[in-house]
């Protein structure tokens, strides 16, 4: 077993894990933060993405080990101070971005990460960045028009 | 003959939905979210063989691991519980979870190791030493029909689990009188929905009360009884929980076996257990791949291009075991000549076991590969003839004016306008912009074409095939159901009686509710029942959600409201029909004076039984059960049915090029017209859409669960079995049109597997279209790159161009 600390949401989070416990293992088993999801294990479905250091990363791809003392946002992470839903998190709901809600959380990481890059995402933009996360529910139309206006809002000034 | 859209409240409103901020702030509650005290964890041994004799079984290596509990095997599991329901007339097609004596395909389960962690239950099953006998095995449906085929069951004593010849109207007179005729094969893959979350089960067995609890990651009809059945418990000691949020489904999410197993590991162990599958146990051995099949199609008809009959021959590889599978040809039956005037129709459906993983239901359960396949015929007779494919669609669509429509296999169409949904599909599409974009692509060196598909989506899901196919079947009603209650605060709760898995059936109940009381819908919970307080419920399958749970809610809230204006008469002292009910206040009248609002009428109700009318019950409460509109009857002698009620129409127009060098398709337009009646949630219908053309481009293009000759599926993970990310699904247009139909409650139709039912078909005619100049064609999904490479450079080596 091997003890780690690291911040998870802003958060300084500590835990005994064993060498091959995975970070989503962890987030979920350990830390009870069963916002992000597990789909397929082995790094394509994107269902498990949270932001390491502010990058997206695959969270079943990574030990729990490695991320001593760095910081992880996952969906939980993403409402504003207050508690109340995000601009982007709002905006998902606004264009129903979502059916059963299971790649939701590695689809908001993933936009938050362009956001945070790029305030102005073009369509094409917005479908790379989201290129590596797997929907099966709502080919990713409504995904992206929740990005679209999402930028939009932010852009007139709300967070 | 669309009708003018009657004005709605909230119906066909945009309004958020109910489920959304649950999800978007990760509080969802999926199954893996479940966490009991002292739960334990499931892993599988599965079988390396597609045919095999268990000899021996070796545990004592993974019982000697710390923290190992248990591993049981089939040996045991099979003497305790009773064999799963097989939808045919087969009794001898056994199925249990884990194999016992011989395994039939390489995945099957062998033995389940429960483990104080996921980890070491892994671990454990690695440590499960299992001595096989190889036996010969058929992975092709064509071989397992022939005489000397390994039999898949020797019990049954053959490989076709099920095979009749149906003929509707004069069909060998038709072929006989017609000018042409055209036959051809056509190959629908083995693929499925896949969702993002596996399929998976937590349940608990409570000793003293004789209650074992499920959560469970499902979709099916029927479940809570068909768990307690090979259980051996009696309906009332199972209690499945309907409340839990399932990760995607469209059809797949069956779980008997998962359930039955993980239910006698918890009443063997009595401790909670939970089996969550990982994706290679989903993908191998989680019993759901789709529809499997290859149509030999005839058709008959004229120079102007007027379809006379057809013969269908379809035969569909359902793999070792068969559940509700064998029916998925029976669905088709009720939609057997799509949107078009045919009367004469031959169907041969048989349905053949190999040494594959079984097959399961799948969006549409069986009517994407046939309406694949009708189409595809469309367009070879319109090759044939060197006429326009929309021409001949034209010719062939029944018209407006002749709804309702009996089609020759019994079924009845409820209504459609296929003519103005194709023209808006077409204009929305920018059609001779289209064409004018195709043929410059060509121009420029390039192959490009234009797909066109019409395709009809049965909908209102009845389970009329169970007695089409299963003579010792007589199943006629496939009921739905809500509970309606108002409290005493005045608050509005819909309780719905099964799990939902991201159809929105929340927003659905209230949007309803809200619709018919005339109360705010973002004011009205919708929960769902566990099984043991719920009323009947057949699940949302077969797209009937809108139409049947949609009927089941506006007839309990039309109770509730007829209860109110009565409570109104009696102390306001006037008849009944003198009240006018308004916002849920009801007053004699328009006389603002002779009034009694919804808080008052709703304390009468829970408070004030001297105030209410006799006979009336007090608190303020209904249940609706409501049977299929148009269910209700046996097949005839010759088979045929009424299908299922309500039918609804999607016509796609889609631009594909094929890049000149690599084959690659890429999809640079896609327009669907879509008419599914009127829509209670446009935003939802409209996502259901999207997510249905989405799988329909997976199938076409990319999905298949492909075998190796000496049965491996070599497609069990993310890498080899592609599905398509934003990259590969393009911007989606949809034009949206409202043919009610007349048998629903607010005119509604269902679409959950709206997109699905056409897109395969339109993606084949746009790389059809695309490969015509070099005269060759591909009947066979998936279309890869490189099946297209393939024949791209046949053709071409075929007219000499190098
Ligand atoms: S679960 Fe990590 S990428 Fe699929
Ligand atoms: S919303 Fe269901 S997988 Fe994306």
């Amino acid at each position: 077993m091997h003890h780690i600390t690291l911040k998870v949401n802003g958060v300084t989070r500590s835990g005994e894990v064993n060498a091959r416990t995975t970070l989503v293992d962890f987030l979920r088993d350990t830390l009870r933060l069963t916002g992000t999801h597990v789909g397929c294990e082995h790094g394509i479905c994107g269902a498990c993405s949270v932001l390491l250091d502010g990058e997206p990363v695959r969270s079943c791809l990574i030990f729990a080990v490695q991320v001593e003392g760095q910081s992880v946002t996952t969906v939980e992470g993403l409402a504003k101070p207050d508690g109340s839903m995000s601009v982007l998190q709002d905006s998902f709901c606004e264009t129903h971005g979502l059916q059963c809600g299971y790649c939701t959380s590695g689809m908001l990481i993933a936009a938050h990460a362009l956001l945070a890059s790029n305030a102005t995402p073009s369509e094409h933009a917005i479908r790379d960045a989201i290129g590596g996360n797997l929907c099966r529910c709502t080919g990713y139309q409504q995904i992206v028009e929740a990005i679209q206006l999402a930028a939009k809002r932010r852009a007139g000034g709300e967070r | 003959m669309s009708a003018p859209p009657k004005q709605f409240r909230y119906i066909g409103k945009h309004r958020r939905t109910k489920e959304d901020p649950r999800f978007v702030t990760g509080t969802g509650s999926f199954v893996a979210d479940v966490q009991l005290p002292g739960m334990k964890h499931v892993a599988l041994v599965a079988s390396p063989h597609p045919s095999a004799r268990i000899c021996a079984i070796r545990i004592d290596a993974a019982m000697a691991l710390p923290g190992v509990i248990a591993v049981v095997t089939g040996a045991e599991y099979c003497a305790a519980t009773e064999s799963h329901l097989v939808g045919v007339d087969a009794p001898a097609v056994r199925r249990y979870a884990l194999a016992n004596d011989v395994v039939r395909y390489a995945g099957e389960w062998v033995a389940a190791v429960v483990a104080e962690s996921r980890a070491l239950a892994e671990d454990a099953a690695e440590l499960v030493e299992v001595n096989y006998e190889p036996l010969p095995f058929v992975m092709d449906p064509e071989k397992a029909v022939t005489p000397n085929a390994p039999l898949v069951h020797p019990t049954h004593g053959s490989n076709v689990i099920f095979q009749r010849t149906f003929s509707w109207g004069p069909v060998e007179q038709r072929f006989r009188e017609a000018d042409h005729q055209l036959k051809f094969r056509a190959r629908w893959a083995r693929s499925a929905t896949v969702p993002i979350e596996t399929f998976g089960v937590v349940a608990n067995w409570h000793r003293a009360t004789g209650i074992l609890d499920v959560w469970a990651s499902i979709q099916m009809p029927k479940f809570p009884d068909q768990i307690a059945r090979s259980l051996r418990l009696p309906g009332n000691a199972v209690r499945v929980h309907f409340d839990v949020d399932v990760g995607g489904s469209y059809g797949v999410k069956r779980g008997i076996k998962h359930t039955v197993l993980t239910g006698y590991l918890a009443m063997k162990l009595g401790v909670p257990v939970r089996l969550i599958e990982d994706r290679l146990e989903n993908m191998r051995g989680g019993d759901m791949h789709g529809p499997d099949r290859i149509f030999d199609m005839q058709v008959a008809f004229d120079r102007d291009g007027t379809i006379r009959g057809l013969k269908i021959r379809a035969l569909d590889d359902v793999g070792a075991y068969a559940g509700r599978s064998p029916l998925q040809l029976g669905k088709p039956v009720g939609a057997i000549c799509g949107p078009y005037q045919i009367d004469a129709i031959e169907y041969e459906p048989i349905s053949v076991l190999t040494n594959k993983t079984a097959q399961e239901a799948v969006r549409g359960f069986g009517q994407a590969p046939t309406n694949y396949a009708l189409e595809l015929t469309i367009d070879r007779v319109a090759a044939f003839l060197k006429q326009d494919r929309i021409a001949i669609r034209r010719r062939n669509l029944i018209r407006a004016e002749q709804f309702p429509y009996l089609i020759p296999s019994g079924t009845t169409y409820d209504s459609g306008d296929y003519h103005t949904v194709l023209t808006k599909a077409l204009d929305a599409a920018g059609y001779e912009a289209l064409i004018a974009k195709r043929d410059a692509l060509r121009r420029a060196g390039n192959l490009a074409g234009i797909g066109i598909a019409t395709c009809l989506e049965p909908s209102g899901g009845n389970s009329s095939f169970e007695p089409l196919f299963n003579p010792k079947n007589d199943t006629t009603t496939w009921m739905d159901s809500c509970l309606v209650r108002v409290d005493l605060s005045g608050a509005i709760t819909g309780v719905m009686n099964t799990s939902t898995a991201g159809q929105g059936h929340e927003t659905l109940v209230s949007t309803v509710l809200g619709e018919v009381l005339e109360r705010d819908p973002n004011t009205i919970r919708v929960v769902h029942a566990d099984s043991l307080n719920a009323l009947p419920s057949n699940s949302p399958v077969g797209s009937r959600m809108a139409i049947m749970l949609g009927g089941a809610a506006a007839g309990a809230a039309r109770k509730i409201k007829d209860a109110l204006i009565v409570i109104a008469a009696h102390n306001l002292g006037v008849a009944a029909s003198e009240i006018v009910y308004a916002d849920g206040n009801c007053s004699v009248g328009r006389d603002a004076t002779k009034r009694l609002t919804w808080d008052q009428l709703v304390e009468i109700a829970h408070r004030k039984f001297h105030k209410l009318p006799a006979g009336l019950e007090p608190g303020l409460q209904a249940k609706f059960v409501w049977e299929v509109p148009t269910g209700g009857a046996l097949p005839t002698a010759e088979g045929r049915i009424q299908m299922y009620p309500c039918f609804s129409f999607e016509a796609h127009v889609v631009l594909v090029e094929i890049d000149a060098l690599t084959a690659q398709p890429r999809i640079l337009k896609y327009t669907c017209g879509h008419d599914c009646g009127v829509m209670i949630s446009p935003d939802i219908v409209h996502g259901m859409t999207y997510g249905g053309i989405a799988h329909g481009i997976g199938a076409a293009l990319y999905e298949k669960f492909a075998f190796t000759d000496d049965g491996q599926l070599s497609s069990g993970t993310f890498m080899d079995y592609l599905m398509p990310s934003a990259h590969e699904v393009p911007s989606l247009a949809i034009a949206d049109h409202c043919t009610p139909s007349p048998l629903t409650t607010f005119g509604q139709k269902g679409s959950g597997e709206a997109g699905y039912l056409g897109a395969p078909a339109a993606l084949a005619s746009a790389i059809n279209d695309a490969l015509s100049p070099l005269a060759t064609s591909i009947e066979s999904l998936p279309m890869t790159r490189l099946a297209l490479f393939e024949k791209i450079e046949a053709a071409r080596h075929h007219k000499g161009i190098a």
